[in-house]
């Protein structure tokens, strides 16, 4: 590792140790607030790792979160509950490589119809299955609170940022550079695409199921119709995209002004919430296309071309 | 403008609020939280939402609650939580630290008061839901020692159905035959879950069975192979829109039954103001006591005060679960929600849906289960312990 490697993780340990006090503020407003931060910032990072460098955009992240509670949801009677998150992951993660073998060979628009296709498809098979079996409404009853929610949330972070991290640096991750920038290309030079591809779909899968698998004793009804919200799949996107996916850092930049602005937007115009909201999402297009990365590195290339030609 | 002149504009300004302050005692914040938009907005823009404005309209205009000899008005906080629980957790927090709500409602619909449980236990408010139907209130009240329940368990409410019907059948009124269909969502299967058993216990024969998703939106062939079974009873464990289009289609086939029950909104006033006199003879899951002059009263204020009538069978809980704050907070004089709590375990409470008391469990334990339009109301035929219930009539044609 360089000495660069080093600051960057020294400096990732400091920012997460910091915001793992806030609960310790014991301001219930805030923490509520970082939760919902912890949570999109988890799901919005390891969505990038996969849809950033491929520029395959997936709407499955509600899919998948939504296993993950029904885990803890069908679970919970039986097994501990620090089970139930890492047997998410797994279930999660056998999904996603099973639907990453299905359709990643399937090209821009197709893949993005397929996958915000496929939370629907799992909601009726989970609806079936109640419906089959005569079920009588899931309840995930704990003693958890929104502190330990909170805590386990930035441990998954800290583990996608290390993954991240790793991947960047790795054979796979530089063959999902070449795929993106051109996938004839990449299969010409021997990479196989579809290996590659598969392997890193699996990470957003079993990290979003994860966290469903944790946010389930925070919701405690677990139905359907929340826990596979198409809302979820598109706000991780728009989060994503507003902070930019070129860099691990990105995501999270966008997820925290975008909880802030709903925020604000929901105090203020409680009556008109949602129009107010679709707004933004368009004036955020139009305005940052490569969002807060690429607003960043525009102004970074404009200092360094002015001290060039001075 | 000028600094100068907005500087004494502002103090001028701060002037008039200071001594508009110190005539008239602070509100009460009251803070809500339910949907307006997202999949349940058109049950709590019913429901909900009315009722709440009915309510600080009248508190105001006596002149506010009396707190301890000081009378003081409410101010609602109005949040939409977009039918999202993360959303409602938030906003609840926001209204206890952000606003300094003295008191926040229970939220609307099973899913989203159950979410809230826990931030609402932990702030101390109590939690009175008027719009949650289950079958673990021993459970959650266990849990969540400050959560109150005035709508039943989903097994009492398929029960009562049942049992309406084979009271009928036993007297010779209906036959045997029952076709049965569920909308394949949370509440729509766990009604048919507990009424199927029930059916077969009663010793009655289920000919039709089946269900269907969420949102469907040709339910004629369900009609047609449930008039091709020939039952005497059709009972649909049905949700708002699927309760329109079954009705709609029975119409359509001229489906011949004796009982035609459809769940959730057949209380609804808009269905006996779309379906007019063939809604006659439908029964539905809810009830009132009509002929209670409390409930007729209420019912015209609601009218009048927000140009719709109240549902017949959670809006007057939701009305009631104000009425219990207000006599709490009146009676015990204080805003400390802990004395209320206590107040509310230890009292009983004279309501527009009659006397509520709440049980060891926190549970309203006698409510309205079945009810029927007849003559252009809706009419409770069935509860568990509720006065005023009217016997039901058969369903005679959709002319």
């Amino acid at each position: 590792m360089t000495a660069r490697d080093w600051k960057n993780l020294v400096l990732g340990s400091v920012l997460l140790g910091i915001a793992a006090l806030l609960p310790l503020t014991g301001d219930a407003y805030a923490i509520a607030l970082g939760v919902n931060i912890a949570m999109y910032g988890v799901l919005a990072t390891s969505w990038a790792l996969f849809s950033g460098p491929t520029h395959y955009i997936s709407l499955a992240t509600a899919a998948f979160f939504g296993v993950g509670t029904y885990v803890t949801a069908s679970g919970i009677d039986v097994l501990p509950y620090w089970a139930l998150p890492p047997l998410a992951g797994i279930i999660g993660g056998i999904l996603a490589g099973i639907v990453g073998l299905a359709t990643l060979r399937l090209s821009g628009v197709y893949f993005v119809i397929f996958t915000l296709g496929l939370a629907e498809m799992i909601r009726q098979i989970v609806t079936w299955w109640q419906n089959a079996t005569g079920h009588k409404g899931s309840y995930v009853l704990t003693d958890l609170t929104e502190n330990h929610i909170y805590w386990q949330l930035l441990g998954v972070a800290a583990l996608v940022y290390l993954a991240g991290w790793a991947i960047g640096r790795s054979r796979l991750g530089f063959a999902l550079r070449i795929i993106g920038d051109d996938e004839q290309v990449a299969s010409h030079v021997g990479i196989n695409t579809a290996v590659s591809k598969v392997a890193l779909f699996i990470v957003p899968g079993a990290v979003a199921a994860i966290v469903g698998a944790m946010i389930a004793p925070r919701y405690i009804y677990i139905e359907p119709s929340t826990a596979f919200t198409p809302m979820l799949s598109f706000q991780v996107v728009i989060m994503a995209m507003l902070g930019g996916t070129g860099r691990l850092w990105g995501p999270i930049v966008g997820v925290i002004p975008f909880t802030l602005l709903w925020e604000v937007i929901s105090v203020s115009f409680p009556n008109q919430t949602t129009l107010l909201l679709g707004l933004c999402f368009l004036l955020i297009v139009y305005l940052l296309p490569n969002g807060f990365v690429g607003l960043f590195e525009k102004i970074r290339a404009r200092a360094l071309s002015k001290e060039a030609y001075q | 403008m000028k600094r100068r002149t907005a500087l004494k504009a502002a103090v001028a300004a701060s002037a008039i609020v200071w001594a508009g302050a110190a005539f008239a005692a602070d509100p009460i914040i009251v803070g809500a939280v339910a949907p307006k938009t997202g999949p349940l907005a058109g049950g709590s823009v019913v429901t909900h939402w009315p009722n709440i404005q009915l309510w600080a309209g009248e508190v105001n205009a006596r002149g506010g609650l009396n707190v301890g000899g000081e009378m003081r008005l409410v101010e609602v906080i109005e949040y939409d939580d977009q039918t999202n629980p993360a959303e409602t957790i938030k906003a609840i927090t926001r209204l206890a630290t952000q606003d300094n709500a003295d008191i926040i409602l229970a939220p609307y619909s099973t899913g989203l008061n159950i979410a809230a449980a826990p931030i609402m236990d932990k702030l101390g408010f109590p939690q009175i839901t008027s719009t949650a139907a289950t079958d673990q209130v021993g459970e959650l009240s266990k849990q969540f020692p400050n959560m109150y329940f005035l709508l039943g368990s989903s097994s009492a409410l398929a029960n009562g159905a049942v049992d309406v019907m084979a009271a009928m059948r036993d007297k010779g009124e209906i036959g045997n035959r029952i076709a049965m269909v569920n909308v394949a969502d949370a509440f729509g299967i766990e009604l048919a879950a507990v009424a199927k058993p029930s059916f077969e216990a009663a010793g009655f024969e289920i000919v039709y069975e089946t269900s269907y998703p969420l949102g469907t939106q040709d339910l004629s062939p369900i009609m047609k192979a449930a008039k091709a079974a020939e039952p005497d009873a059709f009972v649909a464990w049905s949700y708002p829109p699927d309760t329109f289009g079954l009705t709609e289609q029975a119409m359509i086939e001229d489906l011949n039954v004796k009982v035609f029950y459809t769940a959730v909104a057949t209380a609804f006033p808009a269905y006996s103001a779309v379906y007019g006199p063939a809604a006659e003879g439908v029964m539905g899951i809810g009830g009132v006591n009509n002929a209670s002059p409390e409930f007729l009263d209420y019912a015209a204020r609601h009218e009048a005060a927000t140009g719709e009538k109240p549902d017949y069978w959670a809006s007057g809980m939701m009305y009631a679960s104000l009425q219990i704050l207000e006599q709490s907070i009146e009676d015990s004089g204080t805003l400390d929600m802990a004395v209320i709590n206590q107040y509310i375990k230890d009292h009983s409470f004279e309501t527009v849906m009659g006397t509520i008391d709440f049980d060891e469990n926190n549970n309203n334990a006698s409510y309205w289960t079945v009810g029927q339009w007849q003559g252009g109301e809706f009419k409770g035929i069935a509860s568990t312990g509720r006065e005023g219930v009217v016997a039901p009539v058969l369903k005679n044609g959709w002319k």
